[in-house]
């Protein structure tokens, strides 16, 4: 087949699709559901810009077809915010510590570091460096991302004490 | 770039999945697909039809038994990098797939994908290789065999493997319990393709003296090599630094290549090191856990 359609949650909504079964998933993201927020950049699966979670796991959406995510859960950097419309505690961090410039690469690295701190809720600067390392930055000089990182972790845990 | 047109298959059943590799031509197998859909968006290859293997039961899944370590195909390389009983039985699995791309590939790509994919710079199949480990194929009709990995190995991204045959599940067989390990790479950036790698394994007998000792070399030749004469000159010595000199001398006898990433007479200075580290890692985790 060269067409299908397909059911699935992104960002908690179901929806449905006619898709192009050579669709790749972020393409589908961007044009199909008009999510811009994730954004495309080398389109061979190097530089992590394009990462979506994908049943909560971090996942190249420029590496996936969007037929083959039919059935499971995507989250994009669009379903960060939370329900009160407040941001994450992560892009709260990017912004008080300068955690973006040209912010290309944010929402790449917004998922990847949301995976890490639900896996990890208070990781070590090298497990925080460790985890971004598939995602490409060429302003920060990644210093204030890896900053943030930790501040957000913190916040977060702090939140979850209360 | 974007994907060329294709037609697509998504098969649930292994046997429906054997039918439609036998009767199509110019088709590709789709398992994690982190080294295939680059290829199909930078358009090195133009394949008529993909059959995208995600949505079958049953080959994904570790499990030990008295022989064996035994990986389905379809097994994630995170799930393999996290496992507990792989890190216990088999640890310079563990340790090597750390070094398997980067979080993200790692939470699609299978083991099973990358042995077939057999790119030389890659962790997995020297792995498999120091391992003399058994790759479990399926063909149609349940024709199903059994391939050592040196002989998986045929050439430059070659395995040796059938058309209409898929990997279904990769065995790796036991070392005894107090084995040292090592899997050392370098690459010029984290996480990227090894310019060279080296797995070792050694085992040692009561008096400490090295009675088995494998080393797989990667990233320097068409294929992943085992330096056998480099193992078989480790036996019963202690593996001191003069042992693991000599043992590193033999990177003399490898296949080395050029490309862009470097010449042969940088990857020979490279291995050198690299396999030194490993050795010398390799030999005093074996030693450790004897004197423990």
């Amino acid at each position: 087949m060269l067409q299908k359609t397909i059911k699935l949650q992104v960002n908690g909504c179901e929806r449905e699709a006619a898709v192009d079964t050579r669709t790749s998933l972020a393409d589908f993201l961007r044009h199909g559901l008009s999510l811009t927020g994730t954004h495309v950049g080398c389109e061979h699966g190097v530089c992590g810009t394009c990462t979506v979670l994908l049943d909560g796991a971090s996942v190249r959406s420029c590496l996936m077809l969007a037929v083959q995510a039919e059935g499971h859960h995507v989250e994009t950097i669009e379903g960060l915010v939370q329900a009160d419309g407040c941001f994450h505690p992560l892009q709260d961090a990017f912004r008080d510590k300068h955690g973006l410039q040209c912010g290309y690469c944010t929402p790449g690295m917004l998922m990847t570091l949301k995976e890490l701190l639900r896996e990890t809720p208070d990781p070590t600067e090298a497990e925080v460096r460790d985890a971004i390392s598939g995602n490409t930055c060429r302003c920060t000089g990644y210093q204030s991302i890896v900053n943030a990182t930790l501040q957000a972790a913190r916040v977060i845990r702090m939140k979850k004490g209360n | 770039m974007k994907a060329p047109l294709f037609e697509y298959h998504c098969p649930e059943t292994l046997d429906e999945a054997l039918v439609i590799l036998a009767k199509t031509e110019n088709v590709k197998v789709l398992a994690g697909g982190q080294s295939l859909m680059a290829m199909l968006n930078l358009r090195y290859i133009y394949p008529d039809a993909l059959i995208d293997i995600n949505r079958i039961p049953g080959l994904s899944g570790i499990s030990t038994d008295g022989e064996m370590l035994r990986i389905g195909a379809m097994t994630r390389q995170r799930h393999i990098e996290l496992d507990v009983e792989i890190e216990r039985v088999a640890p310079i699995l563990t340790e090597a797939m750390k070094q398997v791309g980067h979080r993200q590939t790692r939470n699609r790509g299978t083991i099973g994908g990358s042995l077939c994919h057999l790119d030389p710079a890659s962790e997995l199949p020297t792995v498999c290789l120091l391992y003399d480990a058994t790759v479990d194929v399926a063909g149609q009709d349940a024709r199903r065999r059994s391939v050592n990995f040196r002989d998986f190995v045929v050439s430059y991204m070659t395995p040796g493997i059938e058309p209409d045959e898929l990997v279904v599940q990769v065995n790796l067989p036991h070392w005894a319990k107090q084995h040292g390990y090592a899997f050392v790479e370098y690459s010029r950036r984290y996480g990227d393709f090894a310019v060279a790698s080296a797995g070792c394994l050694i085992e040692r007998d009561e008096q400490g003296c090295i009675r088995r000792a494998a080393i797989s070399i990667g990233g320097v030749g068409s294929v992943p090599q085992r330096l056998q004469v480099a193992e078989d000159g480790l036996l019963g010595s202690t593996g001191d630094p003069d042992d693991i000199a000599r043992a590193v001398a033999h990177c003399d006898s490898l296949e080395i290549l050029s490309d862009f990433h470097g010449t042969s007479d940088y990857r020979r200075s490279v291995i050198g090191s690299v396999l030194r580290r490993s050795l010398t890692q390799a030999c005093r985790r074996a030693s450790k856990k004897i004197t423990a």
